[in-house]
Formats: C-alpha cells, structure tokens, sequence
C-alpha cells in the first residue's frame, strides 16, 4: 500500500453514516473509494451538489454535471442541486459536517497553509478558505514531509488559508490531532516507530505513553 | 414583448471596457455562444467577475486567449495557464476573491445590501483588503458588493418570457449574476412556451433578463 492509500484509507474511517462531507481534488477525492460498501454519506460538490458519486460508466458524461474540478461524476439517488451562494452558506453556515483537504504546511497551533506558494504557485484559493472556516471538522490528508522536508512546522511559513485550527491531520506516519495544548501523536502508521514520526516532524509533538497503531479498517 | 435578439446584436450592446459577471464553474454553465461572440467582435478591456477561468480554449478562457480581459475578479485561475502567465506578465490584473465570499459579494450588490459579513479570510491575506469587524465576540470580513455593466448567463431552459431554469451544476454563480447586472443577457440550451417552465420551477425570473439571446440553426433551418 502505497502512502496516498494508507492515508485515504484511515481517513475514510473517519467518514459516519449519515453525514455530509466535502473532499478536495486530488488525494481528498481518493478518499471516497475506501467506503465500505452502503456507507450512507452525502458527497457535496461546492460548486452545487449534494449527492455526487463518481461516473459509472464511461460513455455517460453529462455536460451539466461534473465536479470542482471540472470532471464528469454521477450523482445518488436522493442527490439536488443549488446555486454557489446556497452551497457556500453549507459550508460556513455549519451544515456541512466534515471536509478533506490536503495540506502544505500545519502548524503547532493546527493551523493550515494549504492554497498558495507566493512566486511559484497562485492557483487562488478556490473555496479552500470558506472549508476550513466553515467545515465542522477539517480533515489534511498530506505527506508528511516534501523533498525531505517536514510539512509540520512550528509555525507555517506559508500564507494561512484560514485561523481556525484544523481538527486532525493524517500522514503516512502519523494521525495528529492539534489540541489547545498542541499537537497530539495519536496513531502510528504500521510499522512506523515514534522516534521515526518525531526525526520527519519540526513541530513539538505530545506523546501519550500509548500510541497505537493506526487502523485502516472496519 | 419581444425579447430574443440576434446574438452579434446582443453582443453589440457589450463596450469596449465594460465589465462583466460571467456565469459558469470551469465553463459549465457559461454563456459559450456570447462568449465566442465577444471574442469575434474583438472586444477588449473587459473587466471579468466570474468564479474562474476555465481552461485554455474553452469557457472564459476563451477571452483570455484573446487577451480581451484586462481586470479579473475570480478565486480560482490554477486550471488556465495562461492567466496565470498574463497575471505573472502583469497583463491583467487578478484579484482572488475566497468563492464563498465571491458568490456573496454578487449576491450582495443584486439583494440591494451594503456588504457581508463574513468569517472568511479572518487573518489572511484576503483581510488585507477588507475591514475586520468584531460581531458579539466574533470576527468577520466587511466584504463589499460588486456588480457589473452585464451578467451574461447560461441556462439550460428559457422560455418566450425569459423564465430561465437551470440543469444540475451548470447553475452555479447564474441565478446570483441576474440579480447584479445592470443588463442581463441569457442564453439558453433550449427555448420552450411559457407554461413549459412550471412557477416552482423557474430559478430567474423573466422580469430580471433584459436580452434572450435568439437561437440559430435549429432542427437544421
């Protein structure tokens, strides 16, 4: 299993029956493809639906139906449709339940930069800024270092995407939670050893005397 | 009342310089055929409030390819290279704008509000552009409302009144832009009788579109 899955799956255990989440383009959307099988989970595309599913079948594409990114999904039974401004009040307004988004730096205060790189990378910030304000909990499915470096900092040098902290942060090494103390080591990946999570991390962690093994199933 | 006009006709009325809400989320839902006829008619120095740039060759990316924008509202241009490379060159002038707050600034200037107050971009780079106003203990962004000489809208149903409705994720920033632009301008995938659209189901209302822009070569005529 390669570190994208293993962090997809671990955070597709976080996903409950009954809730509406909000994936990002890229590893986030990978996320979706570890659901056990019936999970009851309402997908939002922000750019106006509740119910997306992937395409089913190539050949199937619909012109008015695609996702954030411009790609061609399907949608559930039960799926409905909105404009932007009713999907962002979904978003800030405290309906939406959790949201996934990868990550390039996280801070000791659970803080998130996650949308520009000034001078190399200015995509814009999407809807990146009104998920991590907005979300209930917000989920950062990243590496944990790039090109040797840790993405998990004392503090983030990149611009901020919002001040509200984060509420776990999934790794190939680790799950970290940032608590008002800091950030908490609460599960190892298999295999993974807490000097090997502390040696790739720049950020002060708090170790429990117990840290267990990161499940990546039911 | 007549209200379907030939698209170059439409477009005409469209000045060098005038500054445009464009519907459409990666050019679904975005208003093609005008788009296309901006682009023939050579229009230049266009300000473009929409929620991105799609990509190059297709949607609003179109008119940047045309080097028809001179100023870009969006939050999002990391699909089109080619704004980027123009904002990078300083060709047009991008200013982001957070989505949500995007959708709500639009939304502000057609609800006849003074601004939003919104959670958003609280202590980011986007506050460096906005008043921060604390409401009961909590912060928030006084966001202002941008409107536009012309929306120009993308539907998927009018009907002979200009009733408009829309299919699946090619609403998005359309119903929103009807109420912000000064001249609205629709076209639509299909034109159908007034009836067809039933009252629940029409999303803008006739009263709000100025020009519907005429259908050409249907059923092969």
């Amino acid at each position: 299993m390669d570190a994208k899955e293993l962090i997809a799956r671990r955070i597709a255990l976080e996903l409950k029956s009954g809730s509406l989440v909000n994936l990002g383009i890229g590893l986030p959307t990978t996320v979706a493809n570890y659901l056990p099988p019936g999970a009851d989970i309402f997908f939002q595309s922000e750019n106006g639906l509740i119910g997306m599913e992937p395409l089913r079948e190539s050949g199937m594409e619909g012109e008015y139906l695609t996702d954030a990114g411009g790609s061609f999904i399907g949608a559930v039974p039960g799926a409905c449709s909105f404009d932007s401004c009713f999907s962002f009040g979904l978003i800030r307004g405290g309906h939406l339940d959790v949201t996934v988004l990868g990550g390039l730096e996280v801070d000791e205060g659970g803080l998130l930069a996650n949308w520009t790189i000034p001078g190399k990378m200015i995509p814009g910030m999407g809807g990146a800024m009104d998920l991590v304000t907005g979300a209930k909990r917000v989920i950062v499915a990243m590496t944990h270092t790039a090109k040797g470096r840790s993405k998990i900092l004392k503090k983030c040098t990149l611009p901020l995407t919002a001040i509200r902290p984060v509420s776990l942060v999934v790794t190939e090494l680790a799950v970290i939670e940032p608590t008002a103390k800091g950030l908490v080591l609460k599960e190892l990946a298999p295999g993974v050893k807490v000097e090997t999570v502390l040696a790739a991390t720049e950020a002060t962690l708090i170790i429990p005397d117990n840290v267990p093994e990161m499940q990546l199933t039911r | 009342m007549h209200k379907a006009v030939g698209l170059a006709v439409a477009v005409e009325k469209i000045p060098d310089g005038a500054s445009l809400l464009i519907g459409g989320f990666m050019g679904v839902g975005s208003p093609h055929r005008l788009i296309d006829e901006l682009v023939r008619q050579g229009r230049k120095n266009l300000t473009v409030i929409a929620n991105d740039t799609a990509r190059p060759g297709f949607g609003i990316g179109r008119l940047i390819d045309a080097k028809a924008v001179k100023r870009l509202v969006v939050s999002h241009i990391g699909t089109n290279s080619e704004t980027q490379r123009q904002m990078i060159a300083g060709e047009t002038a991008v200013e982001l704008c957070p989505q949500g707050t995007l959708a709500e600034r639009i939304r502000a200037a057609g609800y006849g509000l003074g601004g939003v107050l919104t959670p958003t971009g609280v202590g980011t780079i986007v506050a460096e552009k906005a008043r921060e106003i604390e409401v009961e203990g909590k912060r928030f962004l006084l966001e202002l409302p941008i409107s536009a000489d012309f929306a120009l809208l993308a539907a998927h149903r009018a009907d002979y009144y200009g009733n408009l409705d829309y299919a699946l994720t090619a609403r998005n920033f359309n119903p929103i832009m009807a109420m912000a632009g000064t001249t609205v301008i629709a076209e639509a995938a299909e034109i159908v009788p007034v009836g067809v659209i039933p009252p629940d189901e029409v999303v803008t209302p006739s009263v709000l579109v100025d020009y519907l822009v005429a259908r050409e070569k249907v059923n092969g005529r």
